[in-house]
């Protein structure tokens, strides 16, 4: 670890930070008050997709009704993205690609609707430049736009007075400001910076070349930047290149490595203070941001330490001790590689600058618990949100209790049906993740296409479960992920990880929207101090880690044990 | 019940029956009321069948019989040890039951009907009826007295042994089965079908058998319930994982470290502390007529609480005299004296004695009222609105001021502008004024004033320091009010309140998403009982009081809901307390078992053992003794919950995290090792 690695983490801390605040403003405003004079001239797009759409004057719609509308628009999204893939011969610019098959085609549109972004493929060898752009692009922008309205909705159904009619917003409405006001030009912008740093944007075909050994290599290119601003700003992950940011066209310069892990935190960061505001008291945000906040940081320097303390093995005689930077990119350093690692786990993003397959088997392990914790610790654009909002009404019950009054959050009581409705999304994650893991730890459909023997194999089918069921979409890639099992199975967490945990959100947020908010008094749990900060930060590590930590023993903490001692698998 | 002292916690004969409970309740159609414990339930009695199994068949695999059969107990223990908790909870309020069931004896009434009266046992009483009951009888059933006055004995329901007056008509027309008549005869409209009565309820409630699940237990259970599957899931999927990795997970091993995960100290502890929370109201003769308003009083944002009886002393109170000008202090005291000697009012002995009580002025004390010869006695009457005497030809007259200055302007008097001006002073004050005349004479003013009772600004206080509002109810009007309210130190008060009002105050509040609680003994407080959230009914109150609200004081003190208040705050904090407990707890057995199981193939993971325990085998068995005995351990905890002291709610939550968050995860470590000690000395090598 070097002082230069911990300035460039701290670095990267105090640029986030600052951004929250004038973001996170710039989007309340967006979705819940006047649109600010600066995008006024975007006003004509937003009307016209809203016409487009047959919606002029639309109006609120219960949760039920913004839920049902989110289930659509991914289950038409699921059978569009897979068509088009399905018919890439036919797209242009560039037709007569050969169509992605049926079972990978199938676990692609899943992967990017959900935005996960669970690449089974080699985007330069499988995609044309046609899919790249119309079906995968498009999900990019449009699962992180699906994002802001869950999280909107939940949020509305927290704060909002309660009321006759109930509402919780219009989902086509907040989708398209999401996507006019927000994703449009902050991608747009980004783009240009990446293409000043040295990112390619291009139709050209892959060029070939000859080499000094005689032979020929062949450089992939395509339209990169466009693809790429989205797939952090949206935290989609899903690189154009297979190598994602780790190839030098996708993430040339250590400045653009550090503005990439900017971007990928940009939205989550700033929405926290978008709820602080919809609170009316922005501390109710802040508490989420420094619970946030404290999580990456103590992330980041697990992995810091435990990749620059090298392999478990050094001590063996032999073996070369110092750090390990196996499967890591020089130009970024380790401090570079696992700042993004855990910026990449922890928001649901799945972009990579290195190999976490690679990593140490404590590195490694942070990064599986990083998305094991339900991709809370900042997570994808609102749905991570969500995700620390449920378990900050986790905190709430058990805290409420302890302060001797029945529990509240933003003075609204908790009461067995939103218990309820927590625990269902609580649980759905370990569910699909720990079944379909152990399915596929116990037979060769899922051991066969395994990289590694022993506990990294069995930390790989974690990983890969983990980040499918998580939304995450990065991977331990020792995997060879593209066979019917891994497939179907994938594509069926990813699927759960959205929409089967849509729907008690927005039970929660119908339910809580009927609750009259008590006014806080001396007897209240205040949720935007101190004591509340502790007991969520306990309650998000005791809820991840307990429920995964006796496997996880079997895989990295095993793995790092057996590494010190020599013993290979 | 309310005589008999609250049971010793481990009182010898509760334990037995409790002990013998322990074991009724372990039928499943009882234990799976309780999730966790039912999966606690199933695991032992799978266990037993591994136990048994391996005992005939003796598998080449097979873990040690003592080590099979020593989880086997223990996973039983746990299970018991909860149930024992619970047992031991209702057997405490049963306890109490039967001192109460002593006051429901078989006893006939005289019911009447048509033609005259009959005899029936009281059983086959029926609302509606109406029964004659005389000296010396007991009141065969809960009713309104429709004819009579008497004097009854009710302390085998209070407690108080003094008898209190009930009488048909107004708000104390309510009588309880089980009381004794000690005089003369009523007649009694019966209220309640047989086997709801009052005392009834109130054994039922006491005994438990009533009990329902309160709201935020239903969630609580939900919570743990869900805990429950998340470690279910893990230990179950822990098989085909370990499978992975060449280990072969036996049953027993996987059902002890379930045990150990799942929440079972507040699972097993859970209904034991609403048991005893219901219990501790007893024991302060309060009566919760369902759980659910033990828990909302709680959360009180405002308690209402009329004026008089409650804040103030029931009566007006004499407190200065206000001579006129040029007239003798002793003048007008004699003469107030004299002309309050026939008035029988409260204000009026009042009088009497702050006369006698007066420092002197310029005369010596004035003799005592038989001294002089009263010719009349002028009684109160609501058309002179005054009262007096006619003495020694001399006409004394005490009555509100325009009464007495009409009255002394009829004569040829009338009233001095300093008079009026100190009357009109002593109104501003909160005080009301009695004047004094003598013939055409205007003498001074007596004072009359509220008495708050002593000691209650410090009671709001205390309400104050929880977070409570209280808000005064008073007919005053709001001048009068607003000075009380000053007095005594309330937040609020509403002056001029009719039922009307009353209600519609409640309803703003709860509009505005406030909790409200109120005390009220009166026919007419029974809406706003009704509207409220806690409505805390005295017990000498009218029935249709006590049947609007939903908690009854025995003891009739309006400010005893701060004890509610306290009470239930005081299970909530319990729950929170044992739910961090369990949790933090699961972090030291992870430590314990997992090395334990893996250690065979993984031998290298030995440094995860962080206690060092003995063998593989003990450090299982030492967690599931540890876990079963923690929940005896926190037994006393459960049943006398954690002490409640006011403080805010962020240094309340910083004490509780250290105490059972912190402490949850250092207890076990400790535990375990220490068990593990004994268990590796008792160990067959």
């Amino acid at each position: 670890m070097t002082t230069r690695g911990w300035i460039e983490i701290a670095a990267f801390v105090l640029v986030m930070v600052v951004l929250v605040r004038p973001l996170g403003r710039y989007l309340w405003h967006v979705f819940e008050r006047e649109r600010p004079p600066a995008v006024r001239a975007l006003g004509w797009l937003e009307r016209a997709l809203l016409r487009g759409g047959g919606l002029v004057d639309a109006r609120g719609q219960s949760a039920r009704e913004y839920g049902g509308a989110v289930l659509a628009f991914g289950f038409v999204g699921v059978i569009v993205t897979h068509a088009l893939l399905r018919l890439q011969s036919l797209l242009p610019p560039d037709p007569g690609h050969a169509a992605v098959p049926p079972l990978l085609a199938f676990d692609t549109a899943v992967s990017f609707t959900t935005n996960t972004n669970w690449q089974a493929y080699a985007g330069e060898s499988t995609m044309s430049y046609g899919a790249q752009m119309l079906a995968l692009t498009w999900q990019n922008f449009v699962s992180a736009a699906t994002g802001f309205g869950v999280m909107l909705a939940f949020a509305r159904g927290l704060t909002r007075r309660a009321d006759d009619d109930a509402t919780v917003g219009n989902f086509w409405v907040d989708l398209v400001r999401a996507l006019v006001y927000v994703l449009l030009p902050l991608s747009l912008a980004f783009a240009l910076v990446l293409v000043s740093q040295g990112v390619i944007q291009c139709f050209a075909p892959p060029l070939q070349l000859a080499t000094l050994e005689p032979g020929t290599q062949t450089i992939a290119l395509g339209p990169v930047a466009s693809q790429e601003a989205i797939k952090l700003i949206g935290v989609n992950g899903g690189g154009f290149f297979n190598a994602n940011s780790a190839h030098p066209f996708e993430n040339p310069t250590p400045l653009s490595d550090f503005l990439q892990c900017v971007a990928i935190l940009l939205l989550p960061a700033a929405l926290t203070h978008t709820y602080g505001c919809m609170t009316g008291n922005p501390r109710q945000g802040w508490v989420l941001l420094v619970a946030m906040t404290l999580l990456l940081l103590a992330g980041v320097a697990a992995v810091y330490a435990a990749e620059a303390a090298g392999n478990p093995a050094a001590a063996l005689p032999g073996v070369a001790a110092g750090p390990n930077l196996e499967g890591k990119e020089v130009r970024f350093g380790l401090a570079g590689s696992a700042l993004f690692a855990t910026i990449t786990t922890d928001a649901s993003c799945g972009a990579v600058n290195g190999m976490h397959d690679s990593f140490t088997p404590l590195g490694g392990l942070v990064l599986l618990l990083d998305i094991m914790l339900g991709e809370v610790v900042f997570g994808g654009v609102g749905v991570g949100l969500v995700g620390m909002l449920v378990l900050a009404l986790l905190t709430v019950f058990v805290a409420g209790l302890m302060v001797g009054r029945t529990p509240e959050y933003l003075g609204k009581k908790i009461e067995p049906r939103e218990m309820k409705l927590a625990m269902l999304y609580l649980l759905t994650v370990p569910l699909v993740l720990l079944v379909l893991a152990a399915i596929a730890a116990v037979g060769p459909w899922g051991t066969a296409p395994l990289g590694n023997a022993g506990p990294h194999g069995l930390s790989e089918i974690l990983y890969a479960y983990a980040s499918a069921s998580g939304n995450n979409g990065s991977a331990f890639a020792g995997l060879a992920a593209d066979t019917p099992f891994y497939d179907l199975t994938l594509a069926l967490a990813m699927l759960v990880g959205r929409f089967a945990l849509v729907v008690p959100v927005l039970a929660i947020a119908a339910s809580m929207r009927r609750k009259t908010p008590v006014p806080p008094g001396p007897g209240t749990l205040p949720t935007d101090g101190g004591s509340f900060l502790a007991v969520l930060l306990a309650v998000v590590l005791v809820v991840g880690a307990l429920t995964f930590f006796p496997v996880l023993c079997l895989g990295p903490i095993v793995e790092h044990f057996t590494v010190a001692a020599g013993r290979f698998f | 019940m309310a005589a008999a002292p609250p049971p010793a916690l481990f009182d010898r004969a509760i334990v037995r029956a409790a002990a013998r409970d322990a074991l009724r309740k372990l039928a499943p159609r009882t234990m799976m009321r309780n999730p966790v414990m039912f999966v606690v339930e199933l695991g032992s009695a799978t266990t037993t069948a591994v136990l048994v199994r391996d005992a005939i068949a003796r598998p080449a695999a097979m873990a040690p019989l003592w080590f099979t059969a020593t989880i086997a107990v223990w996973l039983w223990f746990t299970v018991l040890f909860a149930n024992f908790a619970e047992a031991l909870a209702e057997g405490r309020g049963k306890a109490q039951a039967a001192s109460l069931r002593g006051a429901r004896r078989d006893t006939s009434a005289r019911r009447l009907h048509a033609d005259g009266e009959e005899r029936v046992p009281a059983t086959a009483l029926r609302r509606g009826d109406r029964v004659v009951v005389e000296a010396g009888e007991i009141i065969p059933s809960d009713g309104e007295i429709e004819l009579g006055i008497a004097s009854v004995d009710e302390s085998a329901i209070t407690g108080e042994s003094a008898p209190v007056i009930r009488e048909s008509g107004g708000d104390r027309s309510a009588v309880t089965g089980g009381t004794r008549v000690l005089s003369d005869r009523i007649v009694v409209r019966v209220t309640a079908e047989p086997g709801a009565s009052f005392l009834d309820r109130m054994i039922a409630l006491v005994e438990g058998s009533a009990r329902r699940k309160t709201p935020n237990e239903i969630a609580l259970h939900i919570l743990l319930v869900g805990l429950t599957i998340v470690f279910l899931l893990a230990c179950v999927t822990l098989v085909p994982f370990a499978h992975y990795a060449g280990i072969e997970l036996s049953i027993t091993v996987v059902v002890a470290l379930l045990v150990c995960l799942i929440p079972t100290t507040i699972g097993g502890l859970l209904s034991a502390i609403g048991i005893a929370g219901m219990d501790r109201l007893l024991q302060k003769h309060v009566l919760a007529m369902s759980g659910r308003a033990v828990e909302a009083a709680g959360d009180i944002d405002t308690l209402l609480l009329d004026k008089t009886g409650t804040i103030t002393v029931g009566n007006r109170m004499a407190t200065a005299f206000v001579p006129a000008p040029g007239i003798a202090m002793a003048r007008l005291i004699a003469a107030a004296q004299l002309a309050s000697g026939a008035d029988e009012t409260p204000e009026g002995r009042s009088i009497v004695v702050l006369a006698r009580q007066h420092p002197g002025g310029d005369a010596p004390a004035p003799a005592p009222a038989p001294a002089h010869a009263v010719d009349a006695w002028v009684p109160f009457t609501a058309q002179t609105r005054m009262s007096g005497c006619d003495v020694d030809g001399r006409a004394l007259r005490k009555g509100a001021v325009d009464a007495v200055a009409s009255h002394v302007a009829k004569l040829g008097g009338s009233l001095p502008a300093a008079v009026a001006e100190a009357a009109a002073s002593i109104g501003d004050a909160g005080g009301t004024p009695l004047c004094v005349s003598d013939g055409a004479t205007v003498l001074g003013l007596v004072r009359l004033e509220d008495v708050v009772k002593p000691g209650i600004a410090e009671r709001f206080a205390r309400f104050r320091a929880i977070g409570v509002r209280t808000v005064m109810i008073t007919g005053d009007n709001p001048r009068t009010a607003a000075a009380i309210a000053r007095q005594a130190g309330v937040d609020d008060f509403v002056a001029e309140a009719t039922p009307e009002r009353k209600l519609e105050f409640i309803r703003r509040e709860q509009a505005l998403g406030k909790l409200v609680a109120m005390t009220g003994d009166g026919t007419n407080d029974a809406p706003a009982l009704a509207q409220a959230d806690v409505g805390v009914a005295m017990n000498s109150g009218t029935q249709a009081a006590k049947e609007a609200g939903n908690m009854i004081d025995l003891d009739s003190n309006p400010t005893k809901l701060l004890e509610v208040v306290e009470v239930g705050k005081q299970l909530l904090m319990t729950r929170g307390a044992l739910t961090t407990f369990s949790l933090a707890n699961d972090v030291a057995k992870y430590f314990a078992i997992l090395p334990a199981i893996f250690v065979a193939v993984y031998g290298e993971i030995a440094p995860l053992d962080l206690m060092r325990l003995s063998t593989p085998y003990s450090a299982i068995v030492s967690s599931v003794v540890f876990n079963a005995l923690v929940i005896v351990g926190l037994i006393p905890l459960a049943l006398r919950g954690v002490r409640y002291r006011p403080r805010s709610a962020a240094a309340q939550l910083r004490r509780a995290l250290l105490l059972y968050g912190v402490g949850g995860l250092i207890v076990p470590f400790v535990g375990i090792k220490a068990i593990d000690v004994v268990v590796a000395a008792l160990l067959p090598t």
